[in-house]
């Protein structure tokens, strides 16, 4: 295989909220994600998924750990080429588009913004060209552009934080819950819209979801995050065939199904782990058939795997 | 208009339009939508169809450059007194809303969790402070109580949490204490908004069955805005299918499930991959919905509809009744009207739902 774009070897990011309260957001996640491919991030909320993300953006600066695109090491202080380098080829789709959006901006001007930095364009026709087609690809018109952020509906303001990011034909796009707040038909828009930028371009995608039936469709890889731990990896073959962690299991089996009669009668199956007593800092990574991984101790690997 | 006996918040032709650079945009376009006590509505359709927009008319938080041009929100609930009355939640002022609906009668979680927290207060502050003032609860019953949520709504540590920010929550956090604000007046109805777009399905089960949970015990009425249709068919009696400003399809979940009516409704429910998806792309509905800055003419949906009658170029078809609770707008139902069958892959698919659902009669 090729080198990976992104190597993420033992992040570590606590934040020490109070003198006597810390919170261990991510502990010692080791990942790399390869050019042209679709890394799913799935786990509970507040497992530590935006953490990640941030952290390998530089949003964060990490506690412990080293993380690595196109071979540069990119934590800690950086030498403003690199730092160009980053700013142009690694793009963030935010969870939160209200807050991430300037609300005295006008739309067409936030996707523009990053055109307008790199010099993207030889003139202004050229520009606003480029962003009524970014616009019509999320399927938003051409009209938006003239609009503020707070007029619009929230799927429509999660397509332009998408737009934004696209429009600058980054390596690595990291997607936290782009497409949550979409209608299905929406969804499958943007996610064929998003498969079809990867074809082209050979872009990569962190792809951070809950969804797991968009995630199994989407990713080839997947890693399950839990309390900040990465407790299972593997292609999404490995881990929907076959998922080892109790967590991915309750996970897997917690999908709502559209179908009345069945929901109003299924309960879905609760995991506590501290009432299993799973303890994950004693765990170590267990390796499966092929790239398939999971945190445990050997006690509960011997147990799991039965 | 007399509001329907057994509503406790009626929508009746609300029509909405917005003033914008571009020019106006007529959002909503006519929407009538009952609840009833107890009961849980939902309501699904495209991003942008007005869903938002609609039920923040019912607690006056439209924004600034919106204008109702037509129609009522009707409320029926109880006086201190024990005394029934209905008023019509848009001729209050935004000062009687806050003071005698708002946060303590109806309490709504909106989409954007931070647009509701108020970044500079810590969370168990944001939590206590309704119960202060709506139920004049003293602080330490307040303090109690928000514990109580914070835990019941999923959140370890409450009483760390207590004193974090906003920015010091993930997102599903977030949108965890929006819910638990809501809950701490006791409302009589909740509207929730994609209450739960950022939460895995292990704790949205648990959201879900903690709302089903009050409102078994409080008679709590519900309306559910999500575009997830697997949390549709878990929590809704009814469900409303919106389209470019109107309702174009109701009926009970089973009826919108098993036999819906509308190529809308068609397309949205075939678009959802289930986990047995592996086609290489998703289907998607082809095109875009209409731009609400020009009136359409005739079905605003017929430009994407491969049903499309001649009919629907001309003229907006009205609600056909299919039965008691069952209705859809679509020229299709008309007498007159070519017999069309939705599209085969959604019948299989239908058909494959109904057998699953026979293992758990
Ligand atoms: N700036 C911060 N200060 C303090 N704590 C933080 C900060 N950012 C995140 N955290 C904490 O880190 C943990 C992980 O948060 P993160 O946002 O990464 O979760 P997530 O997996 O993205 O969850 P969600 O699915 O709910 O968005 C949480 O406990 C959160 O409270
Ligand atoms: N303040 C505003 N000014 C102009 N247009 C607005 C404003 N607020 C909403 N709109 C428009 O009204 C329409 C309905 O918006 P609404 O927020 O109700 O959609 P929605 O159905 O909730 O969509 P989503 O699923 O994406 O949240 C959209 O086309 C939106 O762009
Ligand atoms: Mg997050
Ligand atoms: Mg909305």
């Amino acid at each position: 295989m090729s080198e990976p774009l992104l190597k993420v070897r033992d992040l570590t990011q606590h934040f020490k909220v109070s003198r006597s309260f810390t919170v261990k957001a991510v502990n010692g996640v080791s990942f790399d994600i390869y050019p042209g491919e679709t890394y799913g991030l799935v786990g509970e909320s507040g497992s530590g998924k935006t953490t990640i993300g941030r952290s390998i953006i530089r949003l964060y600066d990490p506690t412990a750990g080293s993380v690595q695109f196109q071979g540069k090491e990119i934590s800690g202080k950086l030498d403003r080429a690199t730092e160009s380098m980053l700013r142009k080829d690694m793009q963030m789709i935010f969870q939160d588009p209200m807050s991430s959006l300037n609300p005295r901006k006008k739309v067409g001007d936030i996707i523009g913004e990053g055109l307008d930095i790199h010099h993207r364009y030889s003139n202004t026709a050229e520009r606003d060209a480029a962003i009524s087609e970014m616009l019509e690809k999320v399927g938003l018109s051409t009209a938006h552009a003239e609009r503020y952020p707070h007029q619009f509906s929230g799927g429509q303001r999660q397509r332009v934080g998408i737009a934004r990011a696209l429009v600058m034909n980054p390596k690595l796009i990291i997607a936290d819950e782009c497409i949550s707040a979409l209608d299905v038909s929406i969804q499958a828009q943007v996610v064929n819209l998003m498969k079809d930028i990867q074809d082209s371009t050979g872009c990569a995608y962190l792809f951070i979801a809950h969804d797991l039936s968009m995630v199994k469709y989407i990713s080839d890889r997947i890693g399950v995050l839990h309390l900040g731990y990465m407790v299972e990896t593997g292609t999404t073959e490995e881990i929907f065939a076959n998922p080892v962690h109790p967590y991915t299991k309750s996970l897997l089996s917690a999908v709502p199904l559209p179908n009345p009669e069945v929901e109003k009668r299924r309960h879905s199956v609760a995991y506590d782990r501290a009432k299993e007593g799973v303890d994950y800092a004693a765990g170590t990574i267990h390796q499966l058939e092929g790239t398939h991984t999971v945190l445990a101790t050997d006690e509960e690997f011997a147990r799991w795997t039965a | 208009m007399e509001m329907n006996e057994k509503a406790i918040l009626q929508f009746v032709d609300i029509d909405i339009s917005f003033r914008t650079n571009a020019g106006v945009v007529h959002a909503i376009r006519g929407v009538n939508l009952d609840l009833q006590k107890g009961e849980t509505v939902a309501i699904v359709g495209e991003s942008g169809s007005g869903k938002s927009v609609t039920v923040k008319a019912a607690v006056g938080l439209l924004d600034g450059n919106a204008t109702v041009n037509r129609g009522q929100i009707l409320y029926r609930f109880k006086n201190n007194d024990g005394t029934e009355k209905v008023v019509d939640l848009l001729k209050m002022s935004k000062r009687e809303l806050r003071t005698t609906v708002n946060g303590s009668r109806i309490a709504m979680v909106f989409q954007d969790p931070m647009t509701s927290l108020d970044p500079t207060m810590t969370i168990g502050k944001q939590i206590m402070e309704g119960m202060i003032i709506h139920k004049r609860a003293d602080k330490a019953a307040a303090y109690a109580r928000a514990l109580e949520l914070l835990e019941l709504v999923g959140i370890t540590d409450p009483e760390k949490r207590m004193k974090n920010y906003p920015h010091q929550l993930s997102g599903g956090m977030r949108q965890r204490v929006v819910i638990a604000i809501a809950l701490a007046s006791d409302p009589d109805i909740l509207i929730c908004d994609e209450p739960t777009t950022a939460l895995d399905v292990t704790i949205q089960a648990r959201i879900l069955e903690l709302i089903k949970d009050i409102q078994a015990r409080l008679g709590l009425s519900v309306i559910y805005i999500t575009h997830d249709l697997g949390v549709v068919a878990k929590v809704a009696d009814y469900v409303n299918v919106m389209y470019a400003g109107k309702i174009i399809e109701v009926g009970n979940v089973n009826e919108i499930f098993y036999d819906p009516k509308h190529p809308y409704t068609w397309g949205l429910l075939a678009a959802m991959p289930d986990l047995e998806t592996d086609d290489d792309r998703l289907a998607s509905i082809p095109g875009s919905p209409p731009n609400l800055l020009h009136e359409p003419t005739g079905d605003a949906f017929a430009p994407r509809n491969r049903y499309a009658l001649k009919i629907d170029e001309i003229a907006d078809p009205p609600m056909f009744q299919v039965s008691d609770t069952h209705f859809a707008a679509t020229w299709l139902l008309h007498p007159d009207a070519p017999k069309v069958e939705m599209p085969a892959e959604l019948r299989e698919r239908i058909e494959r739902s109904k057998k699953e659902a026979e293992r758990y009669l």
